[in-house]
């Protein structure tokens, strides 16, 4: 018999309830039961970043979550950044760089950037560099990325 | 589904958990989840039965009982990182803690998940080791205290038992004046590094070496202490010629090889990395000396 349990997460702002097998990662939750294919299964093992979500407003590895432990938590994910289809000042930022190029790490990087520029709104370089050794990118060389970063924390305090 | 079926249990309290571990086969206690999934991802750990600490909110805290820190097991290490009080009056762990893992890792990972892993090159681990840290474990049976000398008994494995879990650690801070150091070095930001260490160093009114304290990681399955080195250090003048003395010792402390890593290097980081700390402490020292 599997176990399992009732759950309701509140995922970008709306709740949620599913019965899941208690095993079940909050990366595959979010990816096969309500189908917000955003968050990006890279490794599995908390190394690549690339399924990185805000929860309960800081940033975690979805892949090293079970759904169950997000049991009454709020979960953001890559799809709450582009309200009524515009892009965010940080995902523009990265259009307008290049800071992607096949795409599969950035829901995890625009994930962390959110967290870290909410606590870092005038970041150094080196900063930025730090706040994203969790992500891997096997594309850009990361310079695109810093570009981006340095550029969306200042259009985001009004200096665009 | 990555992980292999298990039953899923979360006590809110330490006594419900004890119970559980009390009652259950092949239980594993889950913390920050930062290496037990990983783990449990892979196939490597398949329990039975999950005891997930993370609503157990008693096990999560930070207290200063005279001249020490009391840390609870499910202490997120960001909150540690965070803390102003943990910045000025242990800038030693707040060091250390820039160290492990990356933000994400330590929004979720515990003080106390890193000491039971019981990575040989954790850093967590290493300043427990440094500071001589008491662990304090409970069971169904009650409590008892392990000093941290007796909780590493070998690769990876703690010396709790199978119905304990670890509730919290108590650090004695280093006393007024000992200046500090964390130096590691790995082959990326935030992976476990090959060798790291750690020092204290306390001056006294002469300008001499009172007391030294080193913690080296990465040689073997824990830190390792090197008592002769540290006792080398009384009374020499701080400086170059000291502490190249002590760290050609260090560089001689048997080390382990695995695939990636040779003995040779590890003795070589341990040389270079011991010489760095010892130098930063007593830069740090002489600064509180004379400020």
């Amino acid at each position: 018999m599997a176990d399992t349990r009732n759950i309701t997460v509140t995922v970008n702002g709306e709740a949620h309830s599913r019965e899941v097998e208690t095993r079940l990662t909050l990366a595959d939750f979010l990816r096969h039961e309500l189908n917000l294919t955003g968050t990006h299964v890279g490794c599995e093992h908390g190394v690549c970043g690339a399924c990185t979500v805000l929860v309960g407003g800081t940033s975690a590895r979805a892949c090293l979550m079970l759904a169950v432990q997000c049991e009454g938590q709020e979960v953001v994910t890559v799809e709450s950044l582009a309200a009524g289809g515009k892009l965010n000042p940080l995902q523009q930022a990265f259009q307008d760089h290049h800071g992607l190029q096949c795409g599969f790490c950035t829901p995890g990087i625009l994930m962390t950037l959110t967290e870290f520029l909410r606590e870092y709104p005038d970041p150094s370089e080196a900063e930025v560099r730090t706040a994203l050794t969790g992500n891997l990118c096997r594309c850009t060389g990361y310079q695109a990325i810093v570009a981006a970063t340095l550029d969306a924390a200042k259009r985001m305090r009004g200096g665009a | 589904m990555k992980p292999a079926p298990f039953t899923y249990h979360d006590p809110r309290t330490v006594a419900e958990a004890c119970d559980l571990l009390a009652t259950h086969e092949n239980a594993r206690v889950l913390a920050g989840g930062q290496s037990l999934m990983p783990m449990m991802n892979f196939r490597v750990a398949m329990p039975d039965h999950l005891v997930d600490l993370n609503r157990v909110g008693e096990l999560s805290y930070l207290r200063w009982e005279g001249e020490a820190l009391c840390v609870g097991a499910m202490t997120r290490q960001r909150d540690l990182e965070f803390s102003p009080d943990v910045g000025r009056r242990c800038p030693l762990l707040r060091e250390a803690l820039a160290h492990v893992g990356h933000r994400q890792t330590r929004n979720r990972g515990t003080f106390g998940g890193s000491l039971c892993h019981l990575d040989p090159s954790a850093e967590l681990v290493n300043v427990t080791a440094l500071l001589g840290g008491t662990l304090h474990a409970a069971s169904k049976r009650g409590t008892r205290d392990i000093a941290f000398a007796d909780f590493a008994v070998g690769y990876m494995t703690t010396s709790l038992e199978p119905h304990e879990l670890l509730a919290g650690v108590t650090l004695p801070l280093p006393g007024d004046g000992r200046g500090h150091a964390f130096v590691e070095f790995a082959r990326r930001h935030g992976d476990f590094a090959i060798v790291a260490c750690s020092a204290l160093i306390g001056f006294d009114r002469g300008g001499r070496i009172a007391d030294a304290a080193i913690a080296l990681s990465g040689l073997a399955h824990a830190p390792v202490r090197p008592a002769a080195i540290e006792k080398s250090l009384r009374g020499e003048q701080p400086g170059a010629a000291a502490f190249k003395a002590a760290a050609a010792e260090a560089g001689k402390l048997d080390a382990m090889a695995d695939a990636y890593v040779t003995t040779t290097y590890r003795q070589h980081l341990a040389r270079v990395l011991t010489y760095r700390a010892l130098e930063l402490a007593s830069a740090r020292a002489g600064e509180r000396a004379n400020g």
